[in-house]
């Protein structure tokens, strides 16, 4: 950090109390993202310089000139006389922000140059489709029997480049995970490349950033970016299909989730629900969050999603289910095997 | 017509009340219809934008109040995006463009030292339309049907698959009102500056005002058709089952955007160009002397005009443009802020070698120089690809815009009714007041946007109803709400200070901040037909030309509206044509065409039974009047 940009950087840092997990485009974890941050540091110090040079030159002016009135008779002998000071400091002032500008220019060419360059060698290829108001993720493989789904968190390995393909079911969405790198546009009928890369471990949070009407402002995502290895590891419980060694209450769950309206939109894996209009719930006990990053998943929130949802994320598509208690306790039971 | 020397004599006296015999509008609730003087429409007009001012603001109060702490529910999420869309919608359609049309058809024509504006029956039938296309809207918001899709009401959110109901439609069709009153105010104001000008107010001389009056709206003629085009595309779609914007059916998503912003961005500037002549005006009153560097902000004004048209792209960065597209695009943006710099550095060199009487509209002109700056240096970095990928919908763009649209605007505006408010009744306002006025709007604007830079830093996206606790975005929020309640104290007092000085405040006289254009060269507030004796044009500043107004306009039939036109360049006196007369069917066109717009967002039948009320309207309108055709014909010159 230069020393011009210190003292402001750190109004900036003081006001943002930082969450956890960290959300916020002033601390990078990752090459691209660092990369657009670099380039902020410059612009706010050219910016900053420029602001503080008008004010000075303002106030010097309101200072120095001599006070008059309505009284006071104008003088327009300048309409017809030349002012060559005036002229030279306004013409030096031009030439100034002209150079500055043109410094900020190149600086944001540079950048962009450098944010399409990022090595693609041994990449993790994900397919990220947002939906109203939720993130499917599809890790694609070349072995299509190595292909999984998950939904809402993302686990990436620290220092593997990730590619990941932008894709829309319905309205316009946008990707952004301010740690690692700038926003991009999911539009239905198009696809779009977002390239980053993490190179700190930790558990970064991602928002929708385009308007995409009722719940916009609850659709968000956590990416947890962790050594290879166990990312490898998460990689391959995510290809398991649920696991069929049940108690009778678990086994009683699952027929409630096959008898309910639940089987009509989600997928579990391996018990023939394969519908694809909700999240698939494979795996939905080893996440930490429900309802695309808006409850902590835990047994009170998952019970209070399923029976009363519009009470947690009003205008969610995900419809109340009337169940019994004994239903309720079955089927949570059931999802709590789902690791 | 000749342009001789003469002095206010007793044949004048008498010639002044036959002209305001001539040019009043006509009295009773009937004449209130028909009325068609640019003053009294241009009052309205203000007042109208003004009270949509206010009920945008309110608007923004309330979002205020829910983002005030994290999980509030104050609102929920179907209310908070009808607000953020309804405030939007209001402050860019219904108050921003057209109060800057509506101060200019005030002004401009006694800028010029004109009778009036040029076509004054559109004049009246353009507010009228935009009035019932504001009102419109309004009463679907309190019906609870206003739109919910966001100002931009970006495609397929605001299409026919993901907005059903007529949300959407009621937005879609107030932009088309909205629109076609702009571009007829357009149309009135360009023929007004080039055929109208006094004789001798060559374009060399024209008052800087006058130039961004006539660049704006050289600027609405190409901006606004575009939106018109794509809203309409956007009716279609949703009423008749086109696919413009339906990628399934061959239609794109994006082409919405590109149409959009391609009216959006050049908006920006329909917004900002008027006040940069407000602050023109009010430097050069208050230092005594022209601003420096007359040609400089000419062109600086009309590069900046140029430069809008060809940057809308950096609304898109994050839509997968192509890059080599997006440099192009870089460059331009930060190009634009090369002439407002010009302008900024022109007006410090005038300050500078001037003599400063800190009177209120110098102090909201100095507001501007802080705000405007910071939010066009915050411009740049938006210009700037990567910061927008990471800043782009979030709270730090809410803050840059209201940097640029108030400090830029806004600021520049209530100076500009500080200024003229004499001129407009009679009465200084309170300088008091304004100082209060000035100080709780600039202390508060601030406290309540710049905390936005950081929270849109922090990760905090735009259009968003509410957020966790967790995310720290709290404390800042509730700073900005504090902020909002001080500029909304602020307002308060500017409306108070308005209705007390219009009955209580000190006489103004013809001139009283001693200006040098020709506004201040008649009366306060000016009579029925502007000027006793037009004036002739001698420099930039007639009223500070030691001649003062050199010669009087004579010839001019006093008991029908006659006046004199002038050629485009150098303002020779040219032809001397009869304004028409007040007339009820401005009024009454309006309202047939109103009805024809928002029936057909019930029906396309609508378009078909519509127009045949429309063209008797329009027809009548211009049916010719016995009386007046004889004697026009009994006077004509022969050549």
């Amino acid at each position: 950090m230069t020393r011009t940009t210190a003292p402001l950087a750190l109004l900036f840092a003081a006001a943002g109390a930082y969450a956890e997990p960290a959300q916020s485009a002033l601390r990078p974890a990752g090459i691209q993202a660092e990369r657009i941050h670099d380039l902020w540091q410059l612009t706010l110090a050219i910016c900053a310089l420029v602001f503080a040079a008008v004010l000075a030159a303002l106030l010097a002016a309101l200072w120095r000139a001599p006070r008059g009135d309505a009284a006071t008779p104008a003088d327009v002998s300048p309409l017809s006389r030349p002012e060559p000071r005036l002229r030279r400091n306004v013409l030096l002032a031009v030439g100034a922000s002209v150079a500055l500008l043109f410094v900020l220019i190149v600086a944001d060419f540079q950048t962009d140059r450098l944010l399409n360059r990022m090595p693609l060698a041994d990449a993790v290829n994900i397919e990220v489709t947002a939906h109203q108001w939720w993130w499917e993720a599809r890790y694609d493989d070349p072995e299509p029997g190595r292909i999984f789904t998950t939904a809402n968190e993302l686990h990436i390995p620290v220092g593997r480049p990730v590619v990941l393909k932008l894709k829309s079911s319905d309205v316009i969405h946008t990707f952004w995970l301010p740690s690692l790198h700038g926003k991009k546009d999911m539009i239905p009928g198009r696809t779009a490349l977002l390239r980053l890369r993490a190179d700190q471990p930790g558990t970064y949070r991602g928002q929708c950033a385009e308007f995409c009407g009722f719940e916009h402002a609850l659709m968000a995502f956590l990416v947890t970016a962790e050594p290879n290895d166990r990312y490898e590891a998460w990689a391959d419980t995510q290809r398991r299909e649920a696991s069929n060694e049940l108690s009778a209450q678990e086994s009683r769950g699952r027929q409630v989730f096959m008898e309910r309206s639940c089987v009509m939109c989600h997928t579990i894996q391996g018990i023939g629900a394969n519908a694809t209009f909700g999240p698939d719930l494979t795996h939905l006990a080893g996440r930490a969050t429900l309802a695309s990053g808006v409850l902590p998943n835990n047994r009170e929130q998952l019970a209070a999603w399923i029976t009363k949802p519009q009470q947690q994320k009003p205008g969610t598509n995900m419809p109340s289910t009337a169940l019994s208690q004994e239903e309720l306790d079955a089927l949570l039971a059931y999802l709590g095997t789902l690791k | 017509m000749n342009t001789t020397t003469t002095r206010l004599t007793a044949d004048m006296q008498q010639s002044a009340a036959r002209l305001e015999q001539t040019w009043r509008d006509p009295p009773g609730i009937l004449g209130w219809f028909s009325a068609i003087n640019h003053k009294t429409i241009a009052v309205r007009f203000m007042l109208t934008t003004m009270g949509f001012f206010l009920a945008g603001g309110v608007l923004a109060l309330i979002m205020r109040l829910q983002l005030a702490r994290p999980e509030n529910h104050l609102v929920g999420p179907d209310f908070y995006n009808q607000l953020f869309t309804m405030h939007g919608t209001t402050m860019m359609f219904l108050f921003a463009v057209p109060v800057m049309q509506a101060v200019g058809s005030y002004l401009v024509p006694l800028m010029l030292g004109a009778r009036s504006l040029a076509f004054p029956r559109m004049n009246a039938f353009a507010y009228w339309i935009f009035l019932f296309g504001g009102l419109m809207l309004y009463v679907g918001f309190l019906l609870d049907i206003g739109p919910d899709a966001g100002w931009f009401a970006y495609v397929p959110l605001a299409g026919p698959d993901y907005s059903p109901g007529k949300r959407v439609d009621f937005w879609a069709q107030m932009i088309t009102f909205t629109e076609l009153s702009a571009l007829l105010e357009a149309i009135i104001l360009i023929t007004t500056i080039f055929k109208m000008r006094a004789p001798g107010m060559t374009l060399n001389r024209m008052p800087l005002y006058v130039w961004t009056m006539l660049v704006t709206s050289f600027m609405v003629l190409f901006a606004m058709p575009s939106v018109m085009l794509a809203s309409t595309a956007l009716i279609t779609d949703r009423l008749v089952g086109t696919h413009f914007y339906n990628p399934a059916e061959g239609g794109d998503a994006l082409l919405w955007q590109h149409l959009f912003w391609f009216f959006g961005h050049p908006e920006v500037y329909l917004i900002f160009i008027p006040p940069l002549g407000f602050m023109s005006s009010i430097i050069a009153t208050f230092s005594r002397r022209p601003i420096y560097g007359y040609a400089a902000m000419v062109l600086a004004v009309i590069a900046t005009a140029f430069l809008a048209f060809g940057l809308w792209v950096h609304h898109m960065y994050a839509t997968n443009v192509p890059e080599l597209g997006k440099s192009f695009f870089t460059a331009s943006s930060a190009m634009i802020a090369i002439p407002t710099a010009i302008q900024i550095f022109c007006w410090i060199a005038t300050l500078w070698t001037g003599k400063l009487s800190f009177r209120t509209p110098l102090l909201f002109a100095l507001g501007f120089f802080f705000i405007l700056t910071l939010g066009g240096l915050t411009g740049v970095m938006l210009a700037s690809v990567g910061l927008d990928l990471q800043v782009h919908d979030t709270f730090f763009v809410v803050a840059h815009l209201h940097y640029v649209l108030i400090g830029g605007a806004v600021f520049p505006l209530f100076g500009a009714f500080y200024y003229w408010f004499p001129k407009f009744t009679g009465r200084l306002m309170s300088e008091t007041l304004g100082r209060w006025n000035f100080w709780l709007f600039f202390i508060g604007f601030n406290v309540a946007f710049f905390p936005m830079h950081l929270l849109g830093l922090a990760g905090m996206p735009r259009r968003v109803w509410t957020y966790p606790a967790s995310m720290g975005w709290g404390d800042m929020n509730l700073t900005a709400t504090v902020g909002a309640a001080i500029i909304a104290v602020s307002v308060l007092l500017f409306i108070i200070n308005a209705l007390k000085s219009r009955r209580h405040g000190a006489p103004a006289g013809p001139n009283p901040w001693g200006a040098g254009t020709l506004e201040w060269g008649t009366d306060s507030p000016p009579p029925a037909g502007n000027f006793v004796a037009p004036p002739v044009c001698g420099g930039r500043y007639p009223l500070w030309e030691p001649d003062g107004v050199p010669a009087r306009v004579t010839g001019l039939d006093d008991d029908r509206r006659a006046i004199l036109t002038t050629t485009l360049m150098d303002a020779r006196p040219d032809l001397r044509p009869t304004m028409p007369s007040p007339s009820i069917w401005p009024f009454l066109s309006a309202i047939a065409v109103t009805v024809l717009f928002i029936g057909s967002i019930f029906t396309p039948w609508a378009v078909v039974w519509g127009a045949v009320p429309v063209a008797i309207g329009t027809t009548l309108w211009f049916w010719p009047n016995r009386k007046s055709t004889e004697r026009q014909v009994a006077r004509e010159v022969r050549p």
